[in-house]
């Protein structure tokens, strides 16, 4: 076949022609994998909160936004999840936060009980470099070295390099300061917030 | 046409990865583990065979003066849509290479391939052109994964058998992606002259 000549309304017929058709395409499966997204999105974060509460039969009472301003003027937004079990004891919550790790940005989510003690912890999104501050998915679980589970972030966490009590990631200092810092910002955001009155539920001090 | 000796091409005569070097900035991005790499070289696969064939199929109706940015429409809506698949459906690959997967659309590769065979070959033949040379970036990109992985983290898919002390940092890091192709560029071609 004879290819299609230059002209100025082959040119413009063509190129809007295929625009055209690829955005149909394109808005075609966007409206089949929107409804799998979400849903993926979600299934995350709940499991999420799950294995940082560390119980499996739990519901979330009452979502907060806690809205912060750190030390350079940026406003951060923490997601507090309260949460109750089966038997609508308080079990404390799961306080989504955010800080700049090496690579980019690091998104924790860490679960606390009512007296502000550590139960878990998970990554929920980060940048950082595989082998090295990727690790802390890991490091400060419980059992590992820079075990960080059961600690109570009253007085800020910070790595031994400067004079805490949390060992830092090898080669992976940065990261492992952004994470202890989300770590106590998410401790603070939870403690300016009291527990959800409307579950019946006090405060265990 | 022979449709073998257009895959064996793509893997071998024309890798894309260690002869024509088309399309460095994603093989040292994402070559930091093995699985990384073999992700990233088929997900670019699937990309450069839909595109190769359906920019076969629209050659002749095509415009040479706007021939790029009909090109380019077609890859960016292929690249969308296979990013907009992976985060639905494969999430796990989406945490690793999400970053990654918009930057196929200026895969020199693709483009490369558009221009230099499937505007000038049958649909068919550029379907295989597509398979051989996503064949090729993938091998290439699981063997510098591979290679990295050993010498930095110790592990190979992810199963470490290398102790902690002895891995070497630097392979992980972009220098390492850098020394790592050198010498396997060397290697191969050294191979390929014999």
């Amino acid at each position: 076949m004879k290819k299609l000549e230059s002209s100025l309304l082959n040119m413009v017929l063509v190129l809007t022609g295929v625009a055209v058709i690829m955005g149909a395409i394109l808005a075609w499966v966007n409206s089949i994998t929107s409804g799998p997204i979400a849903e993926q999105k979600d299934k995350i974060l709940s499991e999420g909160i799950k294995a940082v509460m560390v119980c499996n039969d739990l519901t979330v009472a009452r979502v907060d936004t806690v809205k912060n301003t750190n030390a350079k003027g940026k406003e951060l937004t923490y997601i507090v999840y309260q949460t109750v079990d089966a038997k609508e004891q308080v079990l404390g919550a799961a306080v989504e936060s955010t800080s700049d790790g090496f690579g980019g940005k690091l998104r924790v989510l860490v679960g606390f009980n009512p007296e502000g003690q550590i139960l878990g912890y998970t990554l929920l999104e980060h940048a950082e470099t595989p082998g090295l501050g990727a690790k802390a998915d890991k490091w400060f679980q419980k059992g590992e070295k820079g075990c960080i589970i059961g600690l109570n972030p009253q007085e800020p966490l910070t790595v031994s390099k400067d004079g805490g009590q949390v060992d830092a990631i090898t080669a992976s200092t940065i990261t492992s300061r952004a994470f202890l810092l989300a770590v106590n910002n998410a401790y603070l955001a939870y403690k300016s917030k009291p527990v959800d009155a409307a579950t019946g539920a006090t405060k265990q001090q | 046409m022979n449709y073998i000796s257009i895959i064996k091409n793509g893997i071998i005569k024309d890798n894309p990865t260690f002869v024509l070097m088309l399309g460095m900035c994603p093989t040292l991005a994402t070559t930091t583990s093995a699985s990384n790499g073999m992700a990233m070289g088929l997900a670019t696969m699937a990309v450069l065979i839909c595109t190769n064939f359906v920019i076969s199929c629209i050659k002749s109706i095509t415009p040479d003066k706007v021939r790029i940015p009909v090109f380019i429409v077609v890859i960016a809506a292929f690249v969308t849509l296979l990013q907009m698949v992976i985060k639905a459906y494969l999430p796990d690959v989406d945490k690793s290479l999400g970053l990654f997967i918009p930057l196929i659309v200026v895969n020199c590769i693709i483009l490369g391939r558009a221009e230099a065979f499937a505007a000038k070959n049958s649909p068919v033949a550029s379907l295989f052109d597509g398979i051989g040379i996503g064949l090729g970036f993938t091998m290439a990109l699981t063997l510098l994964g591979i290679v990295r992985e050993i010498l930095g983290s110790g592990a190979i898919f992810g199963y470490a058998f290398i102790p902690e002390n002895y891995n070497i940092l630097l392979f992980v890091l972009a220098p390492g992606a850098f020394i790592t192709l050198g010498y396997l560029i060397a290697l191969v071609n050294r191979m390929r002259n014999e």
